[in-house]
């Protein structure tokens, strides 16, 4: 048995896979398909200050190897979140990651300051990435400026583990992630969905309510991996790798990357246990290959 | 209710129709988890690269003396179209029991009518089947274009009355289910309804019309099934909600359709 333990700015992982935000609720919808405590960490549901109803339907179209969505950030908001979802999940033992979004810096910060009170949430991922909302969202994370700006203010206001999670839709995602690096994120997670569009020939319409989504799954992973590379030779803050990843077999190779850990997003859809099985795989490779830790292979490959 | 993810092996494959086709399947492991009438499974389309998704197919029948459970599929598109392709003796994989399904009847007292279209009679059978162990004979009302398009006839007319519109007025009578005068002769304590959604909505006018207590059952895109990507939402009187987890029956009193 190897060591699967990863340490990221402070957040102590039992091994490297989480849940990407959006794609396991708040883990109880999948505590009849795996044990939640042998997961290294869930992150929930994009939450914002205010409740949102997201995008009219249809917000999902099937793809080559993919999905697009355009589900536009449903959740009934943080305070129905604290006292309604909060109390069910915090004595999970494993650690529960909210993932942060908002309309304007304001929201953003002052949603990070309700979460930050929550005892059992040791971190938070930003959501700079969001691309199905009009305003705030993406619109923060392909500007340096706009990137800097919101996670210098969310700094202010949230004191433990800050993951800024990364829009793939950008010139340079290394530009982004090292200004986010100065502007005092912890760590840095990649990539959120890739701007699609689907048409329908026989109707002739766009086949998504709001006419975009973002895509996902196995088709965005050589972009992805791309990318966690890129990225994790340019910042010295840990990388968290994802987009498509499906087996062990993908997670190791982000991790090869230099992806400090994972999650799995899409692939929850498909066989809502993977993320235990993935955790597994990634244990016998290790085994296999003769490596003691996985920190052994974060970025090894050159 | 236990959800669980199995691989079930085909015992019987039929093709009902050009376009339909009857899956039979058993756990060859241990006895089928407990599954309400209404309830779907969302079944993995294996090795077909055009489809990545699973899909969500209702439950047609559980048959516990052989262990077996039934799938309705209509071929619509290359996924279903793959799982037409089955044949007996292969393994599939699903999701079950999801969803919340049809309200089952309190007393023997109750009259319930069961109204279905197209590939929507799939339910249908099932709720049948365990009104009658209930004690309750159903009524079914069961429309189609025309009389090959009716479904498992033999199969509905064991469980109670059946009644028959066709468009082309092939068998039963002429028109859609809400002409048929069953609906002028009868009145029933409540109405369940699966099928094309123009269909469905004609029923709910009719029932609110009748004030008949009235369960739909949707059929929104899915990706998930689990309540967790939020793709399948329908609009109600509670806002986006996902039909996949708090459906995919409603009563029609919860949804926003123009009745």
């Amino acid at each position: 048995m190897a060591d699967l333990r990863v340490d990221i700015a402070g957040l102590h992982l039992k091994n490297p896979v989480l849940t990407a935000s959006g794609t396991f609720g708040y883990g109880l919808e999948f505590q009849d398909f795996v044990n939640l405590e042998d997961i290294g960490g869930i992150i929930v549901k994009g939450t914002t200050l205010a409740p949102r109803q997201g995008n009219a339907y249809p917000r999902m179209a099937e793809t080559a190897s993919g999905m697009l969505n355009c589900v536009g950030l449903q959740n009934k908001g943080v305070d129905y979140f604290c006292s309604h979802i909060y109390p069910q999940i915090k004595d999970i033992q494993t650690n529960i990651l909210v993932n942060v979004s908002g309309n304007s810096p304001e929201d953003y910060v002052e949603c990070a300051a309700r979460i930050n009170e929550l005892e059992h949430i040791p971190a938070i991922e930003l959501n700079i990435s969001c691309p199905n909302v009009k305003h705030g969202g993406m619109a923060f994370g392909t500007t340096t400026q706009g990137a800097a700006s919101v996670v210098r203010a969310v700094r202010q206001a949230y004191h433990k583990t800050l993951i800024v999670k990364l829009s793939p839709n950008v010139t340079s995602i290394s530009d982004i992630a090292l200004a986010v690096q100065d502007a005092g994120a912890d760590a840095v997670s990649l990539i959120n969905t890739l701007m699609g569009m689907a048409i329908d020939a026989e109707k002739r319409r766009r086949i998504l309510s709001i006419g975009t989504g973002g895509l996902s799954g196995p088709a965005i992973k050589p972009v992805a991996l791309r990318m966690v590379y890129e990225v994790a030779h340019a910042v010295q803050i840990p990388v968290i790798g994802l987009g498509g990843i499906s087996s062990a077999k993908d997670a190791v190779e982000f991790l090869l990357a230099g992806a400090s850990a994972i999650e799995i997003g899409t692939a929850n859809f498909l066989d809502p246990a993977i993320t235990v099985k993935v955790a597994q795989g990634i244990n016998e490779y290790l085994d296999r290959c003769g490596f003691q830790s996985v920190k052994d292979i974060v970025g090894i490959v050159e | 209710m236990k959800k669980h993810i199995l691989d079930l092996i085909l015992t019987r494959v039929a093709c009902l129709h050009e376009r339909y086709v009857l899956l039979q399947a058993t756990d060859p492991a241990a006895p089928l988890p407990e599954m309400m009438p209404g309830q779907f499974a969302q079944i993995r389309v294996d090795g077909n690269k055009d489809t990545f998704l699973r899909r969500p197919i209702s439950i047609h029948n559980v048959d516990r003396r052989s262990n077996e459970v039934w799938f309705l599929v209509q071929i619509v598109g290359e996924g279903t179209r793959a799982l037409s392709r089955l044949q007996a003796g292969d393994k599939f994989n699903v999701i079950l029991p999801l969803g919340n399904g049809f309200t089952l009847p309190a007393s023997s007292d109750e009259k319930v009518l069961l109204v279905g279209g197209g590939v929507g009679v799939a339910p249908l059978l099932y709720m049948g089947a365990r009104m009658r162990e209930l004690g309750v004979e159903p009524t079914f009302l069961l429309g189609a274009r025309s009389q090959s398009d009716l479904l498992q006839q033999k199969a509905f007319r064991a469980l109670g009355r059946v009644f028959f519109t066709t468009e082309d007025g092939t068998a039963g009578e002429r028109g859609f289910v809400t002409q048929h005068s069953l609906l002028q002769n009868e009145r029933f304590s409540r109405i369940c309804v699966c099928g094309p959604k123009p269909m469905m909505i004609a029923v709910a006018r009719y029932a609110k019309s009748v004030s008949t207590p009235c369960e739909v059952s949707l059929e929104n895109m899915m990706a998930c099934g689990l309540g967790a990507c939020l793709c399948c939402v329908e609009d109600t009187v509670e806002g986006n909600v996902c039909v996949c987890t708090e459906g995919p029956v409603f009563n029609i009193n919860q949804l926003k359709w123009q009745i």
